[in-house]
């Protein structure tokens, strides 16, 4: 079954460039991420030691989250299953067994990948999320309706909702600290406060090169894919793995964008209005033939 | 009753004419609290119960949602299905206006009235489940507009649809009030001007009706279609069985397939609730149309089937493949069958068990596309909705049967009995 279920993403794909055959070129200017100032950050799995300072950095900055007092990410019993982002918790790091050397675990930070061509963006009903020309995805709280529509959507699983909070509910996720640091020149909280330097922080592009350079110089360190360079249509956050990117738990996608295949059956369908307006008219006009039909004939049974 | 009836009837020649060749209309006259109704008010209460205290205490205390399973049977049943189901406003609009078939009128208004209730609750029914439902109305400003998302267009469609069934619904209350418009206390002085704003809504509506009968139509296919192009934004997680560019397709069409059996089974309901006989003379060429619409639906389905090589998923043993079996195989091919007989068409029972197996099948195809097939990528359990969920959905329904009651009874839906058998 797993191998029929390839073929089938692999059809999938097949139908989806099909219809992104019009914005080939776009899509292409995808995997550099739609503009040479796209920024992003590489995240080296094969550094991580789980210490959780990027978590609780990030627990800092976003200051309307809860404050967890630093003995929470101090606590290594969370290692023992495998967490998700929560709507107080933008980022987390989960451990994995190393299968090739037992005595040293693998760790993943895991947070938004902030989409080049965001399905939480083409998805929201009011426009809540957006992307900001440098590549961050943001939300605006006071626009979002809950419809949670955009959870569904996005292909990482990454935005959390509070179904706690019965008036103010708000879709939660890393913001890429846009607002508090980017806007600022400053970078974002999680890359500064890491120990081990597993994230850098710059151009897109430059950090794809680097991340080639890198698979190059020590092929036997890491497996020859960067993945989020072509994922959904590439992402802004990078990830190196020396394992199967499956076995610490990222999910296995297509290269096209997740929105190429929705929106272009939307447009076709709004397309200038011509389609509704076409089968408005079409339909007038069955009403009107049958109707004149009927009349004649009622007139000739009167005569 | 609240409403006051005036015995007189000075209109009633007037009516005559205009409800010319067709059967006559007319209110209800039955004992409404029946014990029947009195379990109904109580499901519905219960049902409220729990909404309301979701409201109080937010989605987390009363559903199985989870950051996993965003979207569950409430959008899965009291909106998607919801929407399906009310389709038959717009197709026997259609078969009666567009294509002329008067043969149909006596099932106009109460498939109107039915298409009326049912979007009114989809609405009430998404407001309990919309984190923020005070911010219902986003979607309507223009700054806000994203003509990207599908759901936006659901949303608008919905919205104008609503007004236009207010719209269509309209002469009936013109029919039931006009010359007995009779107000209570302080507010009779109002009597004459409401009168002449329902006769002046009457004239101007007999004239331009047919915009709105054919704008419903529109927005319907439109927002039927867009209900499927939903979760196609979810390749990774919809099962391959369900995913497919065409989900837009099938959604209208086994939407417009649902419209009439939604119909017949609402009818056969009435009558028995009101001790009647089913309008077989009605229903029975009604159903004949029946198997072409379905047909279409099943057509697609398993052309597409067929062009993207699913068929190798309907053997493996998961939860999507048997929901196939159950909603495509067993509810959606058998009653098609079954609405090809002309002996089933025309046995009452025959016909009400084939539009119940259909209507199912649409309730389990909706949630199996929005939540029983649907795999999120970290989801370590399935989403099974909690006794609140369920508790609300029921709750909604016996609200509208609820509303449909009061409504039948006040105002002329119904086809008029002679005499009460
Ligand atoms: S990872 Fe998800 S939440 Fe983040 S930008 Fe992409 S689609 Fe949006
Ligand atoms: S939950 Fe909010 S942000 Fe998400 S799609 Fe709905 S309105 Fe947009
Ligand atoms: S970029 Fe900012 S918000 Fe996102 S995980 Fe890092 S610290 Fe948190």
């Amino acid at each position: 079954m797993p191998n029929n279920r390839r073929n089938f993403f692999k059809q999938l794909a097949g139908i989806g460039s099909l219809l992104l055959l019009g914005k080939k070129k776009k899509a292409h200017a995808a995997y550099s991420g739609r503009s040479p100032d796209q920024l992003g950050v590489l995240v080296d799995t094969t550094l991580c030691v789980g210490c959780r300072s990027c978590e609780k950095a990030c627990n800092r900055i976003n200051e309307d989250l809860p404050h967890k007092p630093s003995e929470t990410f101090r606590d290594d019993s969370v290692f023992e299953q495998r967490r998700r982002m929560e709507w107080d918790a933008y980022t987390v790091v989960n451990r994995y067994k190393n299968q090739g050397d037992e005595g040293r675990s693998l760790y993943a930070k895991f947070q938004c990948m902030h989409c080049v061509y965001p399905a939480c963006e083409s998805a929201c009903i009011v426009g809540a999320f957006t992307r900001e020309p440098n590549g961050a995805v943001i939300y605006d709280a006071w626009k979002c309706i809950g419809c949670r529509y955009c959870m569904a959507a996005c292909p990482f699983q990454v935005p959390a909702y509070e179904y706690g909070n019965a008036l103010t509910p708000q879709v939660r996720k890393c913001t890429f600290c846009f607002e508090k640091r980017l806007s600022e020149g400053k970078i974002p909280a999680c890359v500064e406060a890491c120990p081990m330097q597993v994230m850098s922080f710059g151009k897109r592009n430059d950090l794809i090169r680097k991340a080639k350079k890198k698979i190059k110089e020590s092929s036997d360190r890491y497996l020859p894919h960067i993945y989020g360079e072509r994922e959904v249509g590439g992402t802004a956050w990078l990830y190196l793995s020396g394992v199967a990117f499956e076995d610490i738990d990222f999910p296995k996608l297509g290269y096209g964008p997740v929105p190429g295949y929705t929106e272009p059956i939307q447009h076709a369908i709004f397309k200038w209005f011509l389609p509704p307006l076409g089968l408005y008219t079409m339909l007038g006009g069955i009403m009107w033939f049958l109707n004149k039909k009927k009349k004649n004939r009622k007139q000739l049974e009167n005569k | 009753m609240v409403f006051e009836q005036k015995k007189e009837k000075p209109e009633t020649v007037r009516k005559q004419i205009k409800m010319s060749s067709h059967q006559r209309a007319a209110p209800v006259e039955k004992k409404f609290f029946t014990p029947g109704m009195k379990i109904l008010t109580a499901v519905m209460v219960t049902g409220l119960g729990f909404g309301l205290y979701r409201m109080i205490f937010g989605l987390a205390s009363v559903t199985n949602l989870n950051n996993q399973y965003a979207l569950g049977l409430w959008i899965g049943a009291d909106v998607a299905t919801g929407v399906a189901l009310a389709a038959g406003g717009f197709t026997t609009g259609a078969l009666v206006y567009i294509f002329n078939r008067e043969h149909f009128h006596a099932i106009l208004r109460p498939a109107l009235l039915t298409a009326l209730l049912g979007y009114t609750f989809v609405g009430i029914g998404l407001e309990f489940d919309l984190g923020k439902w005070y911010n219902i109305w986003h979607p309507a400003i223009p700054f806000m507009w994203q003509g990207n998302s599908v759901l936006f267009e659901v949303g608008m469609c919905v919205m104008v649809y609503l007004n236009v069934l207010y719209i269509e619904f309209m002469p009936v209350v013109c029919e039931r009030f006009i010359g007995r418009v009779n107000l209570p206390g302080m507010l009779s002085c109002l009597n004459n001007p409401v009168d002449i704003l329902l006769r002046f809504l009457d004239h101007i509506l007999g004239k331009i009706m047919f915009i709105f009968i054919i704008a419903g139509v529109v927005l319907s296919c439109l927002h039927q279609s867009s209900l499927g192009t939903l979760m196609v934004i979810a390749p990774y997680k919809l099962h391959p069985l369900y995913w497919s560019l065409l989900s837009p397709a099938f959604f209208l069409s086994s939407a417009i397939g649902v419209g009439l059996p939604m119909v017949i089974f609402e009818s056969m309901l009435a009558c028995r609730a009101f001790g009647r006989k089913p309008e077989m003379r009605v229903l029975t060429p009604l159903a004949r149309i029946i198997p072409f619409l379905i047909g279409v639906y099943i057509f697609l389905k398993i052309g597409d089937m067929i062009f993207r090589g699913t068929y190798v998923y309907l053997f493996e043993s998961s939860v999507p493949a048997i929901m196939f079996w159950i909603e495509f195989g067993f509810l959606t091919v058998v009653p098609f069958f079954m609405f090809m007989s002309s002996d089933i068409r025309r046995s009452p029972r025959g016909l009400f068990i084939a539009a119940t197996m259909y209507i199912i099948g649409i309730f389990l195809n909706r949630s199996t596309v929005f939540f029983i097939a649907f795999k999120p990528v970290y989801a370590e359990k399935a989403y099974i909705p909690a006794m609140g969920e369920f508790a609300l959905t029921i709750g909604l329904i016996a609200a509208i049967i609820f509303v449909y009651r009061v409504f039948v009874t006040i105002l002329p839906v119904l086809p008029a009995q002679e005499e009460n058998s």
